[in-house]
């Protein structure tokens, strides 16, 4: 029986031969159907040839997307990826340029007063299907976007426009909406009540057009596929296949044609691992990534040329002010402001370029009356102090009448980077203060649900901008603002809000933010931890490319190739 | 051999006592288990798994009395510190804001190359609280570009990390607090031109920030008792991480330490305990078959099927888990709640196919009951693949708590797990791919102490090999 | 056989149910919904999602209609992709993660027996003891890790080799399988691997086996027809889940290789609280690892002939 053991045995011999012949047959197999499967995937994955990052010769790029857009109706979209993709396929009546000033789109011109605006279309303004693009699709647009029926839940920024909130409810039909087209080239906005920069709302993809007859010929499928869609903006989808790609291609019936440098934009990556982009970007399979803490020493070591920009969006840690919560207490909250350092959090944990400390809930990139919001109204500097914290928090404790404070929950998420940022802070607070503070994990839909409840004493929050205009920052603390979770209540703030949002007077208005800024700075509403920032590098030959704050970010609109020497 | 031999009396003619009727046996005779520990203990496989056990045992339970580390202690001046020797550090003065400089309108106006910066020189020694960069104004400058590599940009303009675009010529200085370590770096200033584009050329300056600490942050994290007692100038010796340290510069000694409390008792206990109510429930229905089989096996699928996440998070609030709260109990009843079916249904199978073997036929015939067939002739039987199953479900139950703490499920932070810490290294595994091989090396290590165990007690265990190796 | 064959089909769709209505349970008894968004938002605007979306009704309400849909193969629109219906996701990403699993699983089923036999062959010698190694190394680095070099390994040899080898991502071709199959099949391989050696030994020492030898038939053909399909037995029993959990379980294989399969959706969708999609998932797997159990048993039955279906 021990001879079994032996590898001289017949019998393990014969069975190591059969092993091996075994192996040649599994192997053969194994090609075998890969080639058969291959042969029956070729439905499911993309079958125009993958190029390179950069093509010069077609004047083609080839990038990565992060996820699949998950709505391409631009009357009910709300995510970042499904704007990218609208930003380059469709156009409002207005839109970016190259340098992030607002230019003509589909108007040529037009006029806002306090009561309405007048916008008179461009002839050559064309759908990708030839017919022209008339006022009565932004018209079908608008209502559809309010109609109760659609449930957007980007109505709210329709709002502005006369009826827009009242057709919303349920309350008036939606031909009520003060939306009129005044013949094929006209178009005429009532407002609810002034609206200063309903300029840069008309640039937003809510307000995109959509044309009635081909809709409704989609029978409810309206940008369910590329063909369910028509286009007006600079580019056309002309292949969708969900989760896996998406190619935009010129668009040969777009009036401002001339400017459009790519022929291609081919996305037949879609994913969200970081590092796997950057793998396609090393093997020069795509012409963009964007990188990450841990990619950077490789990217130096590339010697890539990288950016950096930011995104827009502040983070920040925000209170419970229910009179139940600890949190509600001033002192005590003074006394997490005094000992919170964005700038550690930023240059010593976070430590990607791209980010900064952030100082206020206003970031960094908001104009002002003439220029930089935060060159006018500078944000009033708070300086880590240990002492003068451990004083407020004495008189927290005084005026609460306790003698420790109990553990405080602070809410957060299931990312890497908010998980390291709690364990930060959680650090933190106790070394410099002795308090407890217990991180309550929760992925995504549950940290919702008790947000919307009120069952925290802290959150990490963040705002990504939905308009340039410092009022999509301002109006967060306002009492009636559902999305002050915190139920922060503050008449005098309240009234700052009202006021900047019925004036047309930019002093007036930016004198109302800095009086907000203020007030969140000394009544510690918030504590501002960083404004998010991105580093990437892009291939030598693209050039161009256009990074936002707000809108269509990036932009290729306007991005060309030079076949580097 | 004929009668009557004179050799012979009437002694040899009595009978022989009891005593010593029977052969000797010269072993004592050992009962199926006696024999198996007998072998267990003469494995050299199985030895060496007891000698790695007892090293993860030291590891873990005593191993923090001697390695006296907070392992929720974060320095945040050495993050991901690789395993080095101790690092000193020189004491400065507070950080103090730094308003920069601007350029003098009456800056000599004999800068004869427009848009390039000259003279770029630091405003200060370099220390890794800060680094003040200080250059002269360029003509016809519209803002600069600032970069820091860790390479040289020579001689193919490989600028490295953008840290800024300043706009506005004045502005002619840059503080750089990004991250700074004890390394060489070059800075690089590029101009921007009238349209705000960076030009070709730039000018580098290469800088060895010095590693410094005020006295104030000295204090702060605890590593003397009183600020006062330093002076400026003096060095200071770091706290000492010998394997490094992780994201947040936490000593990863002390965090494999404590994280191993977690990882031990949720790997050992969990894949224990679901193994065991698999192998009664695959057992029972295997030996009773029919009907009763068909209703377990089906119950086995339903389970099977559930999806888990979505059965974790109910299960967290079933238990009433607030935030901040152990979950590591409950964590392990929800994952026998779900797991066991894979090993119930290896077991089935094992014990379907066992039954009908020949020798239970016989053992039957000879009156054996159902508890002896099972436990005498069965489940030895299936031993190897229980075994196997057992051996396999450690490092997944200890990646399984990983990701249900990281989503909030399992312990709360900042106790460690080695799961969730190779979890957390994966991320940065190319560039300090420390973080990442020592949780894993330990959960390997782990695992093959109970391979090698499993192999020992299979082999032990298996009657067929009796009296072998 | 057929009637075994129905009786179990029946028997299927009866745990196929149960496992539809403790999910829809689960999901509603779970905090949260598919309506919030990071986005506050009015009730009014929330009103209307909820109509669109029928959630306004009573659970119990829901349950019948989604149960009645059910019946007719309707699994709904999704919550998030909400211009998709779960018939078009299933029926679009299915095929991906079939294939990416069939090849993974015969990678892994193929592999298994072979290093399991040769393991159980050399047994305590080097072969055995490096594959030992590999195994433990194998399960004990998280998958993603496994992924990542996979992928890392396929970036250093198309930027040394100068031309692209195999793709680094993406899906469409038969190059684009082959490394995340392998990836995706290793853990099972190595599971398969250790439990072809466990019950190898056991049959190399059973009575039939020496019978076989002392008899003189050619050792090929006992280890081949005695040796080799005897020992096969448990790692087919723990094929068919194997199969289905392969197939759902290749979330990271599909993120890292960008691949589009249904293995994505399944693990978003509960953390989205996608209704619909958690449904139509959970039942569509369910009923494969219920096909896919039924499918291994009639094999076993094939396989061993002691084994008789009722």
């Amino acid at each position: 029986m021990a001879k079994i053991e032996n590898g001289s045995d017949p019998l393990s011999r014969a069975a190591v031969r059969q092993i091996v012949s075994l192996t040649i047959i599994c192997i053969v197999g194994f090609v075998l159907l890969m080639v058969g499967l291959s042969w029956a995937s070729e439905l499911t994955g993309s079958d125009s040839a993958i190029l390179g990052g950069v093509d010069f010769e077609t004047r083609s790029i080839t990038l990565a997307l992060s996820q699949e857009p998950p709505q391409l109706d631009s009357t009910r979209s709300t995510d970042q990826v499904s704007f990218f993709v609208l930003g380059h396929v469709m156009e409002g009546l207005l839109r970016y340029d190259a340098n992030n000033r607002l230019v003509p789109g589909v108007a040529e011109r037009w006029e806002i007063g306090p009561d309405g605006a007048r916008f008179w279309l461009r002839e050559d303004a064309t759908w990708s299907d030839g017919q022209p693009v008339t006022a009565h699709d932004f018209v079908f647009a608008w209502q559809t976007v309010v109609d109760p029926a659609n449930a957007s839940e980007y109505a709210f920024i329709m709002y502005p426009v006369k009826n827009g909130e009242a057709i919303n409810t349920g309350q008036m039909p939606r031909e009520a909406l003060g939306v009129r087209a005044s013949g094929d080239r006209v178009l005429d906005v009532e407002f609810e009540q002034p609206v200063a920069f309903f300029d840069k709302l008309a640039a937003f993809g809510i307000y995109f057009p959509v044309r009635k007859d081909f809709y409704e010929s989609r029978e409810g499928r309206y940008a369910a596929d590329a063909e369910d869609l028509l286009y007006n903006g600079p580019f056309v989808m002309t292949q969708w296949v969900h989760g896996a790609h998406v190619r935009l291609e010129k668009n040969p019936a777009y009036w401002n044609r001339e400017t459009v440098q790519l022929n291609v934009i081919d996305m037949p990556y879609i994913t969200s691992d970081s590092n796997a982009v950057v793998n396609l970007y090393k093997a020069g399979a795509i012409a963009r990534a964007t990188l990450g803490t841990e990619q950077l020493e490789d990217a130096m070591r590339l010697r890539w040329n990288l950016g950096r920009y930011i995104d827009g969006s502040v983070f920040y840690i925000d209170f419970n002010f229910r009179p139940d919560r600890m949190t509600s207490n001033y002192n005590l909250r003074k006394a997490l402001q005094l000992v919170s350092d964005p700038n550690e959090l930023v240059n010593k944990v976070i430590a990607l370029p791209g980010y900064q400390p952030a100082l206020s809930l206003f970031p960094t990139w908001l104009r002002g009356v003439n220029g930089a919001f935060r060159l006018e109204y500078p944000p009033q500097r708070i300086f880590p102090d240990h002492e003068e914290a451990r004083r407020h928090l004495e008189l927290a404790k005084q005026e609460l009448g306790i003698e420790t404070i109990p553990p405080l929950v602070l809410l957060s998420d299931d990312s890497p980077l908010s998980n390291k940022q709690a364990e930060y802070f959680q650090n933190l607070f106790m070394r410099a203060l002795g308090l407890e503070i217990v991180i309550d994990k929760q992925i995504f839909k549950q940290r919702l649900a008790k947000m919307t409840s009120g069952d925290f004493d802290m959150v990490a929050a963040g705002w990504g901008p939905d308009f340039d205009d410092p009022l999509t920052f301002g109006d967060l603390y306002a009492s009636w603002n559902l999305n002050n979770r915190g139920m922060y209540n503050n008449p005098e703030l309240d009234r700052q809000v009202r006021i900047a949002q019925g004036s047309l007077d930019q002093q007036i208005r930016m004198d109302a933010f800095g009086e907000i800024q203020r007030m969140l700075i000394e009544d510690a509403v918030l504590l501002p931890n960083y404004e998010r920032g991105l580093v990437y590098v892009e291939d030598p030959g693209l050039r161009g490319v256009v990074y936002r704050s707000v809108g269509t970010d990036p932009d290729y609109s306007n991005a060309y190739l030079v076949e580097s020497p | 051999m004929s009668s009557g031999d004179p050799r012979f009396g009437p002694t040899d003619f009595e009978p022989v006592t009891a005593a010593r009727s029977a052969e000797t046996i010269p072993r004592p005779s050992l009962s199926y288990w006696q024999d198996a520990w007998r072998r267990l203990k003469e494995n050299r496989r199985a030895l060496i798994s007891l000698y790695i056990v007892i090293a993860l045992g030291l590891f873990t339970v005593p191993g923090p009395w001697f390695w006296r580390v907070d392992p929720a202690a974060q320095d945040v001046d050495q993050i991901s510190q690789p395993p080095a020797l101790p690092e000193v550090a020189t004491i400065i003065g507070p950080y103090v804001p730094w308003a920069g400089v601007l350029a003098t309108p009456a800056a000599d106006s004999d800068a004869a190359v427009p848009l390039v910066t000259d003279n770029l020189r630091l405003f200060e020694p370099a220390t890794t609280q800060a680094v003040r960069l200080v250059w002269d104004p360029a003509a016809e400058a519209t803002g600069y570009a600032v970069y820091r590599s860790v390479y040289d940009p020579d001689p193919d303009r490989a600028l490295g990390l953008p840290l800024t675009r300043i706009s506005g010529a004045e502005a002619v200085s840059f503080e750089d607090r990004l991250g700074l370590e004890p390394k060489p770096y070059w800075y690089s200033i590029v101009v921007l031109d009238q349209d705000g584009i960076e030009v070709e050329e730039y000018r580098t300056l290469e800088v060895q920030p010095l590693r410094a600490v005020s006295p104030e942050e000295a204090e702060g994290r605890g590593w003397v008792d009183d600020a006062a007692n330093l002076q400026l100038g003096n060095q200071i010796r770091l706290p000492y991480h010998p394997l490094g340290t992780d994201y947040l510069g936490r000593d990863m000694l002390a965090r494999l330490m404590y994280g191993a409390r977690v990882s031990l008792f949720i790997g050992i206990f969990a894949p224990l305990l679901f193994v065991l109510v698999g192998i009664v429930y695959g057992s029972a229905a295997g030996f009773i078959g029919g009907r009763f089989d068909q209703m377990l096996m089906r119950f086995a699928d339903f389970v099977v099927a559930l999806p888990f996440l979505l059965f974790m998070i109910l299960f967290k609030i079933g238990f009433g888990i607030g935030p901040g709260e152990s979950g590591v109990f409950p964590m392990l009843v929800a994952l026998v709640l779900l797991a066991w079916p894979a090993s119930a249904r290896l077991v089935r199978g094992q014990i379907l196919q066992i039954r009908e073997e020949g020798y239970i036929g016989a053992s039957r015939l000879l009156g054996a009951g159902t508890g002896y067939l099972v436990f005498r002739h069965m489940l030895p039987n299936t031993i190897g693949v229980i075994l196997v199953t057992l051996t396999f479900a450690v490092p997944s139950v200890i990646f399984t708590e990983a990701f249900l703490s990281f989503i909030g499920m399992g312990v709360a932070p900042p106790t460690p797990s080695w799961g969730s810490m190779s979890n957390e290294g994966i991320r940065t595994m190319l560039s300090h791919p420390h973080e990442l091989i020592f949780p894993a090396m330990l959960i390997s290590v782990t695992v093959l102490a109970f391979n090698l165990l499993g192999d020992g007690l299979r082999d032990a265990l298996d009657v067929r090999m009796r009296g072998r190796e | 056989m057929f009637a075994y064959t129905v009786k179990r089909l029946l028997q299927g769709v009866v745990t196929i149910w149960f496992i539809a209505t403790a999910t829809f349970a689960a999901m509603h008894a779970v905090p949260g919904d598919p309506l919030t968004g990071e986005r506050a938002t009015t009730e009014e605007i929330r009103r209307n999602l909820e109509a669109r979306y029928g959630l306004d009704r009573p659970v119990l309400d829901q349950y019948f209609i989604y149960m009645g849909n059910l019946l007719k193969g309707d699994f709904g629109i999704s919550f998030t992709q909400q211009n998709r219906s779960v018939n078009d996701i299933i029926r679009e990403h299915f095929p991906v993660s079939a294939t990416l699993g069939i090849l993974s699983i015969v990678f892994a089923g193929l592999g298994g027996i072979l290093w399991g036999a040769l393991t159980a062959l050399y047994r305590q010698r080097l072969p055995d003891l490096a594959i030992m190694f590999l195994v433990i190394l194998a399960i004990s680095v998280p998958s993603f890790v496994v992924a990542a070099l996979g992928q890392l390994a396929l970036v250093i040899m198309n930027t040394t080799l100068g031309f692209s080898v195999l793709p680094i991502a993406g899906w469409g071709t038969l190059s684009h399988m082959l490394v995340p199959s392998i990836v995706l099949g290793l853990g099972t391989m190595a599971f398969l691997t250790r439990l072809m050696r466990s019950s190898m030994l056991e049959i190399v020492n059973s009575d039939f086996i020496r019978t076989a030898r002392a008899k003189g038939l050619p050792p090929a053909r006992v280890f081949l027809r005695h040796e080799l399909r005897n020992a096969i037995l448990p790692v087919v029993t723990v094929l068919g889940p194997a199969i289905a959990a392969i197939t759902t379980g290749g979330f990271v294989v599909e993120l890292v290789f960008a691949i589009p399969g249904l293995g994505r959706y399944f693990v978003e969708a509960v953390q989205q609280l996608d209704y619909t999609v958690i449904m139509g998932t959970t039942v569509f797997y369910g009923g494969f690892l219920v096909f896919m159990v039924i499918a291994v048993d009639l094999v076993y039955g094939l396989i061993d002939p002691r084994v008789t279906l009722e």
